[in-house]
């Protein structure tokens, strides 16, 4: 700059307008950077390699990121804390919510959907009002030969072990506290704690007990998330065999409580299709 | 009617313009002649530069940035729930807010709003009406605190000559805003938010922090380095929407010419040094000027100017000559 002020007039002239010139390049380049960079955002969202179980009410994938303001507000209602928020990683979809089941599910303590009522911009969409009207996902036993149940064997013991952090609602103990999974002894001559655990098949035994969740009717699922089918057993002991129904909502309690390590049972999210 | 074309350009990123002698005021034009009669002398500059400093509106703003942004953090973390969600949407006291570049955003993404949205959005846009626009930036941005405290790393770089600063054309911010607005309109996703150190650092506040960071550390890094408050001058399409709607708030700087030493110190300590070319010498075109639209109300010039010559000012509608 000072040697620059001692050269005459027309080289200066020329000296502002180099720096202008390089100004603008200098701008040229900060702009194709750091739109270059947001674009980089498109990758993990066209790989769509890990395919996000997202609360329900959750629009279909594409309108979910569009409509998504990711303020976390989800997040922050959940009684389960349940919910997520993704990471840079995510791409376009960083700050969106997601359920990652296996360590926390959605067990629906809070039957009004706290999460779809908290979503400022619909992305929850605002039109179901119960547990059954979602569809998050669906359940598919991914690895048979893991299955308690299918193996004729019964369980014994905490679910996840006594470090596991996640909790559920266990009507007989608190219907409107949650409790962790690692205090919760079973003892289960078969193993039955996928269908056990089921929000919608818990649900639906309340309302055929003429005890509908808060005396509500509409909270009584009309159809079956998932039953256990006998199977015949080589070994001779009576096997059973988990069925995931047409009333599955994908909510994942059956993969995070699933005694086996990895699961046995588990939530493609997204998922509509039929049982297998 | 001049004072929003001309905030307006200065948003898109045009430089201030000289005035010609026409269209200065006669009481503007009488003080700029007398002072060219009367010029200041060395003694009085430096009597005003030994005069006690203050920092009476950056302490508070600080304040003010910190407390909401704790607000956020406690009404999740303690479960106190006065302030749920984070700066891109949020509750306060159960009634909805949406920032507006992250609603616009949204809007534009998913061509489809719903009722809680409008009610978050037109509620923060009355506020922000009322509150001076970009004073979102500086009263309650995290990024903005941050970028400030580095600021200060980057300058004494520059004052010991070990990096220059580089600057770059302030007209890149507009094509920023019409970039990720299109980009948002074509591709339904909210690109900018991928990269938005607002909604990063908020969310990180509240949720607990994520990889994410490392993106706000290269900002800050570029900015101590490179090119001094890069992201808030050159890139950030929410001070730009904030800008909009500060060019019709009551709420603004103002600048009063006759006490003036024009000794220009105000516009080294801003962000936005443009709105402050009124106060170099012959550039006021009134006695008193309102600062443009992309001033961010921080106060900084307000805390410095030894002369009382800019203060906050509140005017009503109708109240502009």
């Amino acid at each position: 700059m000072s040697v620059e002020k001692k050269q005459p007039g027309k080289k200066k002239r020329l000296a502002r307008k180099e720096k202008a010139r390089r100004e603008f390049l200098r701008t040229i380049g900060l702009t194709a950077g750091v739109i270059g960079i947001a674009g980089l955002g498109y990758y993990p969202v066209a790989k769509s390699e890990v395919i996000r179980l997202r609360p329900p009410g959750a629009l279909a994938e594409d309108e979910f990121l569009a409509s998504c303001i990711k303020c976390g507000q989800c997040v922050q209602v959940c009684p389960v804390e349940a919910i997520k928020l993704a990471d840079i990683m995510d791409g376009f979809g960083i700050g969106t919510p997601y359920i990652d089941a296996r360590p926390q599910a959605c067990d629906f303590s809070c039957d009004g959907l706290q999460c779809v009522l908290a979503c400022p911009t619909g992305s929850l969409t605002h039109e179901i009002n119960y547990p059954h009207e979602t569809r998050m996902g669906f359940a598919r036993l991914a690895r048979p030969d893991k299955c308690l149940a299918m193996k004729g064997e019964g369980f014994k013991g905490y679910a996840r072990g006594t470090d596991f952090k996640g909790v559920l609602r266990y009507d007989e103990i608190d219907r409107w506290v949650a409790q962790p999974v690692s205090e919760h002894k079973y003892d289960l001559e078969l193993c039955d704690l996928c269908m056990r655990q089921c929000p919608i098949e818990i649900r639906r035994l309340q309302c055929e007990a003429g005890k509908p969740p808060s005396g509500d009717k509409n909270q009584c699922p009309p159809k079956r998330a998932i039953d256990l089918i006998s199977i015949d057993s080589k070994t001779g002991f009576a096997a059973m065999k988990p069925e995931v129904l047409e009333g599955c909502v994908g909510c994942g309690v059956c993969e995070m409580i699933c005694p086996t390590e990895p699961a046995a049972i588990v939530i493609e999210a997204r998922a509509t299709g039929v049982s297998v | 009617m001049n004072y929003i074309i001309e905030s307006l350009a200065q948003l898109f990123g045009a430089e201030p313009r000289k005035p010609v002698k026409e269209e200065i005021r006669p009481a503007a034009q009488e003080i700029h002649f007398y002072k060219k009669a009367n010029p200041v002398t060395k003694a009085f500059i430096e009597e005003l530069h030994n005069r006690p400093k203050v920092s009476k509106w950056r302490n508070r703003r600080w304040l003010t940035l910190l407390f909401i942004n704790l607000l956020f953090v406690l009404s999740y973390q303690l479960d106190i729930q006065l302030l749920e969600g984070a700066l891109t949407a949020s509750r306060f006291a159960g009634f909805h807010m949406a920032d507006l570049n992250s609603a616009l955003q949204v809007m534009l993404a998913f061509k489809v709003v719903v009722l809680n949205l409008i009610i978050g959005t037109t509620t923060i846009l009355i506020m922000w009406l009322l509150l001076g626009g970009r004073s979102f930036c500086s009263w309650i941005c995290p990024y903005h605190l941050l970028a400030e405290w580095t600021e200060a790393v980057h300058l004494w770089l520059v004052s010991k000559n070990i990096i220059e600063n580089k600057t770059f054309h302030r007209g890149a911010r507009t094509v920023f805003y019409v970039v990720f607005a299109l980009l948002a309109i074509i591709t339904g996703y909210t690109v900018f938010e991928t990269i938005s150190p607002t909604g990063i650092l908020s969310r990180a506040l509240i949720y607990g922090p994520g990889f994410a960071l490392i993106w706000v550390g290269v900002l800050l890094l570029f900015e101590i380095f490179i090119s001094r408050r890069a992201w808030c001058r050159y890139v950030c399409p929410i001070g730009m929407t904030y800008g909009f709607v500060g060019v019709v708030s009551p709420m603004r700087v103002t600048y009063h010419l006759s006490d003036c030493a024009h000794e220009g110190d105000c516009r080294k300590v801003c962000l936005v040094p443009h709105v402050l070319d009124v106060t170099i010498k012959n550039r006021a075109r009134d006695s008193r000027v309102d600062l443009g639209a992309d001033c961010t109300r921080c106060g900084l010039c307000v805390d410095l100017c030894p002369t009382d010559s800019l203060r906050f000012e509140f005017k009503l509608p109708g109240s502009e000559k």
